[in-house]
């Protein structure tokens, strides 16, 4: 692998830029390897990097039905924040968090991550009450995060319209200053150039349709479209066909896949200098660095595998736009599309064990897990490589649906992100 | 937006009438106190979340307001009928067969 530097910049100069190496190897895969990683996404990226970079495990696949990050890691407005209600949450973000703060330079890679800020809307006195309380609870979890009047928020983000009269008046604001965005697309790639590296086999277009068990009931392998590929150790890392998956080695999980939707304008001059959320009127904001205004829907209500949404779901976003920033009203939208998320009954995610000897599970991270890539691929990898969970995911197990020890997000975020 | 027809009203309206209510045909219970953790566990949270053909819960929130049911086919969402609750569930395997064999004509 060739680091990146200024000299490597300057070296490839002389050639225009033609002979830059291939960032990550395409090897066919093996017949077997100590642990397989289903799913290609930025979470299973990680884990892969994780258990070669920490565990000195690097017989290690990551095998994807697609292309690399072309699941919901390509496809999320890049929020990245910490602010959860839950001493648990804020453990599990907090620790993704201050992965983010040194990750390019980990990686030797930029995923652009930038802390511009993350701010959150309240339109009513229970939205007042709710934002409050999260800002004590995470005040006491040593987590970042301030009430801001409905004047100082518009001095945060000049470009909101904080007038009475319109149908949701901006009431005051939470805002996280350590959140901001991160490069999506940069994320996947800097983890896969790192993994492979290390000697882990990243292989596309091989969707797995099978997972083989022993008669004692322990995983042997996964049967794939390009053939059987062994492996006593499997992780399971794939968001909205999780439950496809799992169907696979006969478990049935408290999960529901539903279309999250999002949309980009035509670019700009940098116009927007932070991230505005509004949960209650179902929108969220802000500019990429390329200058496309990067807007986030609701989810559709029944469940779908389509990755496309319904019409009228980002058509309430954009009324909702148009009025926190009326600028914005004659913007015209270039693109939208859709993810397929995993949705939790309690919106926490689930990482851990399986009641499957050697299968381990990383999903549920619904409408907002982008932001817990590093962190998520860290106690991950924590989790095979030794068989039990890590502390900071130990509360996130599958069996808190029985035991009754939920984690709950859901009244925490309408929309979550 | 998709198009549903309730069963009870005999009509097709958009969705934006219809509230949707998960997975169709998950029993409540018939004696609550005799179910141990592992049952309230599946009866709560355990879903099938098909990829294809889903029996799914719909309510007819601004019509007629009743619950019915309906079979969809969660990758192209396209629906494959509805029918009222107490209803039985239909055969998905042979619904699925069914619409495979009219895709091939
Ligand atoms: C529109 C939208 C906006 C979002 N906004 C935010 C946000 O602002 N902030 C935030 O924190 N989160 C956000 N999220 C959520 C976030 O994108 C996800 O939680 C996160 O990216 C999940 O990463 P992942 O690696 O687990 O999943 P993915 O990136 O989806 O990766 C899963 C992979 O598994 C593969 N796979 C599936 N089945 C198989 C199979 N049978 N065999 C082989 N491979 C298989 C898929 O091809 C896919 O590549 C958003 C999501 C969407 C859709
Ligand atoms: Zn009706």
């Amino acid at each position: 692998m060739t680091r990146y530097s200024f000299l490597e910049v300057a070296k490839n100069a002389f050639s225009a830029h033609k002979n830059w190496g291939r960032q990550w190897r395409s090897p066919e895969p093996k017949p077997a390897y100590d642990v397989i990683i289903i799913g290609a996404g930025g979470h299973g990226l990680a884990t892969a990097y994780y258990l070669a970079k920490v565990h000195g495990i690097t017989n290690v696949a990551v095998l994807d039905k697609g292309w690399l990050g072309g699941g919901n890691t390509g496809r999320n407005t890049t929020i990245v924040r910490s602010n959860y209600l839950w001493e648990e949450s804020a453990r599990l973000y907090q620790h993704a968090l201050d992965l983010w703060d040194g990750l390019s330079q980990e990686l030797n890679y930029n995923v652009m991550y930038s802390q511009r800020g993350v701010m959150m809307l309240a339109h009513t006195v229970h939205d007042i009450q709710v934002f409050k309380r999260h800002i004590h609870a995470n005040r006491l979890a040593g987590v970042t995060n301030e009430w801001l009047s409905a004047e100082e928020a518009k001095e945060f983000c000049p470009p909101l319209n904080i007038d009475k009269n319109i149908r949701y008046p901006v009431m005051g604001a939470a805002l996280q200053r350590v959140g901001g965005t991160a490069r999506h697309d940069a994320v996947a790639w800097g983890y896969a150039r790192g993994a492979s590296a290390m000697g882990v086999d990243i292989i596309q277009n091989c969707a797995v349709t099978g997972i083989r068990r022993a008669p004692t009931g322990e995983v042997t392998g996964v049967e794939t479209t390009r053939g059987f590929i062994g492996a006593k150790k499997i992780g399971c890392v794939a968001a909205g066909n999780t439950s496809v998956v799992m169907a696979m080695a006969g478990l049935k999980l408290p999960l529901e896949s539903n279309p999250l939707q999002a949309l980009v304008s035509e670019p700009v001059k940098p116009a927007f200098p932070c991230v505005v959320m509004s949960n209650t009127i179902h929108a969220y904001i802000s500019q990429s660095d390329k200058g496309e205004l990067v807007i986030g829907a609701g989810t559709d209500q029944f469940v779908s595998y389509s990755q496309a949404g319904g019409l009228h779901i980002t058509t309430h976003t954009l009324d909702a736009i148009c009025e926190l920033f009326p600028m914005f009203r004659r913007m015209r939208m270039l693109r939208n599309w859709g993810g397929i998320v995993d949705n939790t009954p309690d919106r926490s995610p689930i990482i851990g064990l399986t009641p499957v000897p050697g299968l381990y599970l990383n999903c549920g991270w619904g409408t907002g897990g982008f932001k817990a890539t590093p962190g998520s691929g860290h106690v991950f990898a924590h989790t095979i490589a030794t068989g039990a969970p890590h502390p900071v995911n130990a509360p996130f197990s599958l069996d808190r649906f029985r035991t009754g020890r939920l984690i709950d997000e859901a009244a925490a975020a309408a929309v979550a992100h | 937006m998709l198009l549903i027809s309730c069963p009870y009203c005999g009509v097709e309206r958009p969705e934006t009438e219809f509230r949707y209510g998960g997975e169709a045909h998950i029993a409540r219970p018939a004696d609550p106190s005799q179910l141990n953790d592992e049952e309230w566990a599946q009866f709560l949270y355990m879903r099938t979340n098909t990829r294809g053909l889903y029996a799914e819960r719909w309510r007819h929130a601004h019509g007629c307001g009743r619950f019915f049911n309906a079979v969809r086919d969660t990758v192209s969402d396209k629906f494959v009928c509805t029918y009222k609750a107490g209803e039985p569930k239909p055969d998905l395997d042979a619904l699925a067969r069914a619409s495979q064999e009219k895709d091939a004509r």
